[in-house]
């Protein structure tokens, strides 16, 4: 009963990691920038559109490199459809601010520079942690959300796969 | 005659034949408190005296017998009321009479059956006493000794190895190894976790037990979770390739042995859960069950020889022989 008193505690076998691997580019890069507000129409029809850039060697993305123009509407919409599509917690939108639409403000409401910036670092926020997601990588509204030149808002949801 | 407020009382002690000799362990009560109890094993002879001490010297007192009880219960905290005695044995000490001066009372159960460890958890106890009583027609005298249990296996004949490969298709492929999948309470997990692909962006990586205690059956049935540890296994982003080692000391950690639908009342195991957490703090886990089990000390001189013999009671396989040779060649050795 004596003998097996010490724990055998070596390290278990190991594969050698091939250099390639060890000191590549790692397989897992997405970044995603969003930038460049503009505010486009004139009276009460203006509207900002934020420049959305991806970057990555995710498979699963059709383009390794991308670059749209999206409003905050978009957003809400892109929102809406992963939460009744996916089985994703959705992470919340910065606010909608509607008190900002109001008239007789002593500042610029919606088109304000520092509540531009606010919504712009917030919706950069929501997509990072979005298109993260393994399983919002799946839904077909992220990726036209994502890469495709306009939102279609009469798309058919359906399922992405492996590109 | 006992007159009302007058009456005659007494005082009981439960002492164990050997108490001078015997090891204690230490076990946590309900409230939490950790305290000492003799230690014993399953077969082994429970004796001693129980001492009846009168209040009042001189006076007489009128009882319905004494005895003296071994029990060993389980009790569900939702249905306290219902005690499940699996040992139940009683030694009567006197027929009814009367003690006209203050007594002491042999008792032995020998070679008692404790076929489960004693267990305090959060919806369940398990637990053995003696209790000693004297018998009054108005109300009882009763005194209890809670004694702890420990029961004991040795290395098991068959202990693989846990090895798989998990993971979310075209994310995340991991496998993972763990040496053993039988460890004893002072065991050490070795394994590894090995990286087949990475496309997400992994920030650290750690190693929990959690322990789950199980009570009531069919659609009663209730688990209680319990994190004992989390262990830290790795900080930063693993590629391709990379071998992240395990190395994780139970001894540190407050366990008990699993035990597995004890007398069809509850269960208590152990699960080790390997948590992945991304850079949006997402967590991505692999449950796997562990067997837990006590491990005998080295049999030594100062042991009875009922311990010995119950330390020899264990699954796999075993030497009657070679452990009872061990036990002269200490005497030897003298």
């Amino acid at each position: 009963m004596a003998a097996d008193a010490i724990a055998d505690t070596r390290r278990l076998f190991t594969k050698p990691q091939n250099l390639n691997d060890a000191y590549g580019p790692p397989s897992n890069f997405l970044e995603i920038d969003v930038s460049n507000p503009e505010t486009v129409g004139v009276g009460r029809g203006r509207y900002t559109t934020y420049e959305v850039r991806l970057k990555t060697n995710l498979p699963i993305f059709k383009l390794k490199e991308s670059c749209v123009r999206r409003r905050y509407s978009d957003f809400e919409w892109l929102r809406a459809e992963l939460e009744r599509e996916s089985k994703v917690v959705v992470p919340p939108l910065p606010g909608k601010a509607l008190f900002r639409q109001l008239p007789f403000r002593g500042d610029d409401g919606i088109f304000d520079d520092s509540f531009i910036e606010e919504r712009r670092q917030g919706l950069e926020q929501f997509l990072n942690k979005v298109a993260g997601h393994p399983l919002a990588q799946n839904e077909r509204c992220l990726h036209m959300f994502l890469q495709d030149e306009s939102v279609d808002k009469n798309y058919t949801p359906s399922k992405v796969r492996q590109a | 005659m006992s007159f009302f407020g007058f009456g005659q009382s007494a005082d009981i002690d439960i002492v164990l034949s050997d108490a001078e000799t015997r090891k204690k362990a230490e076990h946590k009560s309900e409230d939490g408190r950790k305290d000492k109890y003799f230690l014993f094993y399953d077969g082994e002879t429970v004796s001693g005296k129980v001492n009846v001490t009168l209040k009042y010297p001189g006076k007489r007192l009128e009882h319905n017998g004494v005895k003296i009880e071994f029990i060993g219960q389980i009790e569900l905290y939702y249905d306290r009321g219902n005690h499940h005695e699996f040992v139940s044995l009683v030694k009567d000490l006197a027929r009814p009479g009367e003690l006209t001066q203050s007594q002491t009372f042999d008792f032995e159960f020998t070679h008692v059956e404790k076929p489960y460890e004693s267990y305090t958890g959060q919806n369940v106890k398990l637990r053995y006493f003696l209790r000693a009583t004297v018998s009054r027609r108005m109300n009882d005298i009763s005194k209890e000794l809670d004694i702890v249990v420990h029961t004991l296996s040795t290395y098991p004949e068959l202990n693989s190895s846990i090895k798989m490969e998990v993971g979310i298709e075209d994310c995340l492929h991991i496998e993972f190894e763990y040496n053993k999948s039988k460890y004893h309470l002072k065991d050490v997990i070795v394994g590894k976790i090995y990286f087949l692909l990475v496309r997400i962006k992994i920030k650290h990586m750690e190693i929990d037990i959690i322990k789950r205690e199980t009570t009531g059956t069919g659609p009663n049935v209730y688990h209680e979770n319990d994190t004992i540890a989390k262990y830290e296994i790795m900080d930063g982003a693993p590629v391709r390739g990379e071998s992240i080692p395990i190395r994780l000391f139970l001894a540190g950690y407050e366990m008990t042995p699993t035990m597995r639908d004890i007398n069809k009342k509850f269960s208590v195991r152990y699960y080790l859960n390997l948590v992945l957490i991304d850079e949006e703090e997402r967590r991505y886990f692999k449950q796997q069950e562990i067997t837990l089990w006590r491990k005998g000390d080295i049999v030594r001189k100062s042991m009875s020889h009922q311990a010995a013999i119950a330390s020899q009671r264990f699954e796999g396989s075993s030497n009657p022989e070679r452990s009872k040779s061990q036990h002269a060649e200490d005497e030897d050795t003298s």
